[in-house]
């Protein structure tokens, strides 16, 4: 098995990182640009962006982001929100994204993970899932739907996805610790790899999950603190998790 | 002219490759044609997209003939992930596809561990960690590197293939890239 993965999360807006990023040595936070890189620098082994607002017209802004991210970003990124046909992921992959996460619109039409995985490979397909009670939320978990969470896993990766992306509703935000049981779940009964998400409030959180599944996604732990990225990676490693070894930049 | 062409399959993202090259003060162009093919310094067969379109957009353009004819004249190719796989006889993938055939070997579906296989890890006996995302695998007699029991690089007079992303391997994948790109 790879090495286990830590993913900051990024949410944009308009082009620009939104919620929750607090660093002064940052000139502009809201860069998704300059936050991708310092991620990057700081031990990022991939980086997510989710486009919160997707409307159409943020599409053009979007792709140029994914543009501008590409051209100065050596590690993976991967692209959600706004993905809802094979050409909005056209778009983003040719733009430079490495792999684009499906939600809400994969549910609706799950034909759209296996014509992406088709054209581009399922290693670029990432299923997003929004579980809580046992089933799978839309819209930001907002809405409420009658899909059960570990069929839904099965039929993505069956489909084509090339890795799902799991976050417990009520364990997100919360911050303390992952959905455990329920990633070990999904992980045992797909044969995929999993990201867990949601509920990260520290390095032994991070540890818990990295220990039941292959990726964690990290948001405001990492957001409050971006220069504290490589102690965390430090704290993860000495709880016996192996990461990838970082080396001084050239 | 550019130090190096990246061939052009038609489709796909090209775009980190030649970010990396710029990264590392070289300029590229991305190309089938088969007389820039010929000419270039160094060439880069990227691993973006599906192997039996990537098969026909290089067959098609003449690319897959100017492939052979330089790795013939001994001259210097890369190869990034599927674009290693394309180089070998044959792929599984797509229901089967014939390569470009410069090296002895097939790729085949992987059957250990979580596929696709994605993330960092170390590649033996080269010593640094980097970034993978792939379904299929190398056999091949010219295979020189592997990670975790996996064939990750292949090589035979100048074409050098690596199952992994330099470029998206950070400073790891960065160094790599100009150690191949350095003259011989």
């Amino acid at each position: 098995m790879p090495l286990a993965r830590l993913i900051p999360c990024l949410d944009v807006a308009h082009g620009r990182v939104v919620k929750g990023v607090n660093f002064v040595g940052l000139r502009d936070v809201g860069d998704p640009v300059e936050l991708a890189r310092f991620y990057s620098d700081g031990g990022a082994d991939e980086l997510v962006f989710l486009d919160i607002t997707a409307t159409p017209e943020d599409s053009a802004t979007m792709t140029s982001v994914v543009a501008d991210v590409a051209d100065v970003l050596e590690i993976p990124f991967t692209v959600g929100g706004g993905v809802r046909s094979v050409d909005d992921a056209i778009r983003i992959i040719e733009s430079g994204a490495d792999r684009v996460s499906l939600n809400s619109a994969a549910l609706a039409d799950p034909s759209l993970i296996s014509a992406i995985a088709r054209r581009y490979g399922s290693q670029a397909v990432v299923v997003a899932i929004d579980a809580g009670d046992g089933v799978v939320h839309t819209h930001g978990g907002r809405v409420e739907t009658t899909t059960k969470t570990i069929p839904w896993a099965i039929e993505a990766a069956s489909r084509g996805a090339g890795e799902i992306l799991l976050t417990s509703i009520s364990h997100d935000g919360r911050r303390e610790g992952f959905d455990l049981a329920l990633t070990a779940a999904v992980r045992d009964a797909v044969g995929v790899p999993v990201i867990a998400s949601g509920g990260a409030g520290s390095a032994a959180h991070v540890a818990a999950a990295l220990r039941v599944t292959d990726a964690a996604l990290i948001a405001s732990i990492v957001h409050e603190n971006p220069a504290g990225l490589p102690g965390l990676r430090r704290e993860i490693e000495g709880l016996g998790i192996r990461l990838r070894p970082m080396k001084e930049e050239t | 002219m550019s130090d190096v062409v990246v061939v052009d399959y038609g489709a796909g993202n090209t775009r980190s490759v030649r970010a990396a090259l710029t990264h590392l003060g070289r300029t590229s162009v991305v190309s089938s044609d088969p007389t820039a093919i010929a000419a270039s310094d160094y060439v880069i067969l990227p691993g973006v997209g599906s192997a039996r379109s990537a098969m026909e957009h290089l067959e098609a353009t003449g690319a897959a003939t100017a492939l052979r004819e330089r790795f013939n004249a001994g001259r210097r190719i890369l190869g990034i992930c599927l674009g290693m796989q394309l180089a070998l006889e044959h792929s599984d993938e797509d229901g089967g596809v014939d390569g470009i055939g410069l090296l002895e070997g097939s790729v085949t579906l992987m059957t250990e561990g979580r596929v696709p296989r994605l993330g960092w890890a170390n590649v033996e006996p080269w010593g640094d960690a980097y970034y993978f995302a792939h379904s299929f695998a190398a056999q091949s007699p010219d295979g020189v590197a592997t990670s975790e029991g996996v064939t990750v690089a292949v090589e035979r007079d100048a074409f050098l293939g690596v199952q992994f992303h330099p470029e998206k391997s950070g400073s790891a994948g960065l160094n790599f890239l100009e150690r191949c790109l350095s003259p011989v």
